[in-house]
């Protein structure tokens, strides 16, 4: 009888050893395999700086209220409050201690499509790698050499503040396991080019899903309602719903929508307003054929 | 009979009573004072690319009407006007309007600068437009909520 309770107990023992393997397994930080950031080449600025703008980098990682030329100082400072607790966009100035000078390529490229950081940990979603995971290699390095170009700063963000459970990074392996994809969110027709690059530049650099499609209690995106409007993160009113069908925009037209990337203004003049107006700020430094290909790939979404 | 009719005239006058005084209300006025402000920035849209010919007296017009609707705007919000009637004013308005009435002030001194200075071609309403526009989204950015 006793031999047979310490083989149930050794036998238990072994199937909770079996899990939480299991479960590291499933949730253990997922670095690309070092090839893939390998013979790159040297970086193509101009691109670079196209896919820093459509990534919108200096909206949370400049100072706040930083104007013009101060918006490519990306000291960090800014406050992102979210259910969740409140973030502290970190210092990502070219800065060898502060900021992320001495990185590798792979240590940037990693964070930036695998949210995985220098320490090997996971960075929370609060960072859009869910949607920079769709960048191609070739446009990280890009972007990593014209991040190089930028203007250092010796600014220290405070760590983030966020309410229990949130804080226990390694769950964030749980939430990756439930959420986090490279693939497309929608079927579209890829063969037509400016269709496809319109849905690199929403779905992977531009994540405009982050704010315009509705989540659940976890912060994982609700299926079926990709850039379907959303809770106004910050607080009061919404994040307005951007499919063709939607009240906002729904009746404009392609050159309406790239239009009001461009200049702010809305088809009746009406003009962006809210956490928007950084947003189009930075779509305003894109090349025209961007903003275009945007435009059609918002008004192709599937209904 | 005669009461009946008399009390259905009271209803009646009553409900247009309460039409009158719902376009009174200041969200519904200060909403016509932004359609006022849209209206003339299209109007300088129109130009700025190039859809209507350059014309000083419409690009005089639509400065003015910014300029007059603009410092007027934000007398119009006064404490217990915070919502209803479909509003898109942020609460921060009433926590801050020092800075709420000042960036309304700003787009007022910035079209009385180009009222001073006409702009006096395409190009150059272009480029009042786009400062102009500017400080329409500065404004929008921290006051106004979009609520669908």
């Amino acid at each position: 009888m006793r031999r047979r309770t310490s083989r149930l107990l050794a036998g238990l023992l072994l199937l909770v050893l079996v899990g939480a393997g299991a479960l590291w397994w499933l949730t253990k930080p997922r670095p690309w395999d070092e090839a893939h950031w390998q013979g790159l080449g040297q970086p193509d600025l101009a691109n670079g700086e196209v896919l820093f703008w459509a990534g919108g980098c200096t909206s949370c990682h400049a100072a706040r209220g930083a104007e013009d030329d101060r918006r490519l100082v990306l000291s960090g400072g800014r406050v992102l409050k979210s259910p969740f607790g409140t973030f502290y966009p970190p210092n990502i100035s070219p800065d060898d201690t502060a900021g992320i000078g001495g990185w590798t390529l792979a240590e940037f490229g990693n964070a930036m499509t695998r949210g995985v950081g220098r320490e090997s940990e996971h960075l929370y979603p609060s960072f859009p790698y869910g949607s920079y995971a769709r960048m191609t290699a070739k446009d990280i390095n890009d972007l990593w050499g014209f991040l190089q170009t930028l203007p250092k700063s010796g600014n220290v963000a405070p760590p983030h503040d966020l309410a229990f459970p949130y804080d226990i990074r390694m769950a964030l392996g749980g939430w990756k396991f439930l959420y986090f994809s490279d693939r497309p969110r929608v079927a579209l027709d890829r063969a037509d080019p400016k269709l496809a690059r319109g849905q690199y530049l929403v779905e992977g650099p531009g994540h405009c899903g982050e704010c315009h499609t509705p989540r659940n209690a976890l912060g994982g995106f609700e299926p079926g309602r990709w850039l379907a409007g959303a809770p106004n993160p910050e607080g009061e009113g919404r994040i307005p719903d951007i499919t063709p069908a939607s009240k906002s925009i729904g009746s404009w037209s392609e050159s309406d929508i790239a239009s009001y990337l461009e200049t702010g203004f809305t088809p009746d003049f009406d003009t962006v307003g809210g956490s928007m107006v950084e947003v189009q700020k930075n779509m305003a430094k894109l090349p025209a054929s961007d903003r275009e290909a945007i435009a059609a790939y918002l008004k192709a979404l599937p209904q | 009979m005669k009461i009946r009719a008399f009390a259905l005239a009271a209803v009646l006058v009553g409900l247009g009573v309460t039409a009158v005084t719902a376009a009174d209300e200041p969200q519904a006025v200060r909403q016509q004072l932004m359609k006022k402000v849209g209206q003339a920035a299209g109007a300088l849209s129109g130009i700025a690319k190039g859809e209507k010919p350059y014309d000083a007296e419409i690009v005089k017009v639509s400065l003015t009407t910014i300029s007059e609707t603009v410092k007027v705007f934000p007398n119009h919000f006064p404490e217990g006007s915070e919502t209803g009637m479909e509003t898109e004013a942020s609460p921060k308005i009433w926590e801050d309007m020092e800075d709420f009435k000042a960036k309304a002030a700003k787009l007022g001194s910035d079209a009385d600068k180009f009222l001073a200075e006409l702009p006096a071609d395409q190009a150059g309403v272009g480029a009042a437009l786009g400062v102009l526009g500017k400080d329409c989204g500065s404004c929008h950015e921290s006051y106004r909520l979009k609520k669908d």
